[in-house]
């Protein structure tokens, strides 16, 4: 299983990006082999509207399945539901500790965004 | 004037005093036997029917078209938001799904869907209200609350220009989007600014963008008498004319406060608006009108 997590930085021992519309970037950690790659957001950290949209397309497309964040607003929240993607936010720490949080069942999955939209 | 004449109010900055200008010139005209209407265009808040008292004859609901998918004739291919350059629609899972609140109306999503899967439904964003105050005749829009994008609602409102008389267009403050939509076509753009750097500042913002919109401009300045001499020097060295200046007074403040127009506080201003107003008009270009007005 593919495990996607918003990222300031490019590896595991990166901080974890609080925002996920306008994270800086994402890192795909694969549950199976261990292994991690790197995706980065900047188009979507300038976009002008409609962020979390895009960045819950590009994890999609990842194949990843579940998601770890800080905080998710109300259309990236129907955005990944589509996807099928299930949310974990409230993370913080390092990528690497937000995964053992969720491996050890420290994270809550949400049942709707825990932030505003920034439009309507 | 018999043709009709479009003049816009703008300002950048915000609270420089449009609407002043705005309902106070309708007024003016209006005692002068001229034929007027004012358009308020402001439609996020707007102010003019606070002095103006309009009677509401009419109110109509302004809708944008956005998107519908057919979720049986989709197959989630994407095409739809590859084109959609806003994220109002986007394929995810099978499906595309929509944000409709984010969409621009420009159809290009049912053009690039392969499988016809996407329709037009309408969706009302505020409402337009028509009316009458001392002879003026008076339309403005009302932006619904939460709604983000005013200009297909001020493209609404401008709809109801008419090819007679004056038409005033109280535009919003600012130099973005809705100020475009607002002050686009018109004949002339008053700018009302103060004396004041942060007046000063947002004015060169507001010249910028309707020079780039080739649309002639002249500035009233309003609390002359405050601030310093900057606002004055600017618009000489840079050829703009002041076609009108507001001395600030308490009078016009205590006006202001109470919803009356400063021209029945201070009489002579009737003549000091009418005066702008036939300076605008020396400014102005002509031009060959073509289908729609605006």
């Amino acid at each position: 299983m593919k495990i996607a997590i918003s990222a300031a930085g490019k590896d595991l021992d990166s901080q974890v990006d609080p925002r996920f519309g306008r994270a800086a970037g994402f890192v795909i950690y694969n549950t199976e082999n261990k292994t991690s790659e790197y995706i980065a957001n900047a188009q979507n950290l300038n976009a002008v509207q409609g962020a979390g949209i895009q960045s819950a397309r590009i994890i999609s497309g990842t194949g990843a399945k579940v998601l770890i964040t800080g905080h998710c607003g109300p259309k990236a929240f129907t955005a990944l539901k589509a996807a099928g993607i299930k949310i974990f936010p409230g993370a913080d720490g390092t990528v690497r500790e937000a995964i053992m949080k969720l491996a050890t069942d420290n994270l809550a999955e949400a049942a709707g965004a825990d932030v505003a939209g920034h439009w309507a | 004037m018999n043709e009709g004449t479009i003049i816009a109010i703008a300002s950048g900055k915000g609270g420089t005093g449009k609407t002043t200008v705005a309902v106070n010139m309708a007024a003016a005209l209006s005692r002068a036997s001229i034929s007027v209407r004012l358009m308020d265009c402001d439609v996020e808040e707007p102010n003019a029917h606070i002095f103006l008292q309009p009677i509401m004859t009419s109110r109509e609901g302004a809708f944008v078209s956005v998107p519908v998918v057919d979720e049986e004739k989709c197959d989630g291919c994407g095409r739809c938001g590859e084109a959609c350059r806003f994220s109002a629609i986007v394929a995810l899972g099978a499906k595309a799904i929509t944000f409709p609140a984010l969409c621009h109306s420009c159809g290009g999503c049912i053009m690039a869907c392969p499988k016809k899967a996407i329709t037009e439904s309408s969706r009302e964003i505020g409402l337009i209200e028509k009316g009458t105050s001392q002879g003026i005749e008076f339309i403005h829009g009302y932006l619904k609350i939460g709604e983000a994008m005013s200009p297909p609602l001020i493209r609404a409102v401008k709809k109801q220009a008419a090819y007679d008389g004056v038409t005033i267009i109280d535009a919003p403050p600012g130099t973005s989007c809705p100020v475009i939509q607002a002050i686009r076509g018109s004949d002339y753009v008053i700018l009302v600014t103060e004396p004041t750097p942060f007046g000063l500042h947002d004015l060169d913002l507001a010249v910028e963008t309707v020079r780039q919109l080739g649309i002639p401009c002249g500035v009233v300045v309003n609390r002359v008498g405050m601030g310093d001499a900057r606002t004055h020097d600017y618009c000489a060295v840079n050829d703009i004319p002041i076609i009108g200046e507001i001395r600030d007074d308490r009078r016009i403040a205590e006006a202001y406060s109470r919803g009356e127009l400063i021209i029945d506080a201070l009489p002579h201003l009737q003549e000091e608006f009418l005066g702008i107003m036939t300076r605008a008009k020396t400014g102005m270009r002509k031009k060959e009108r073509k289908g729609e007005l605006l």
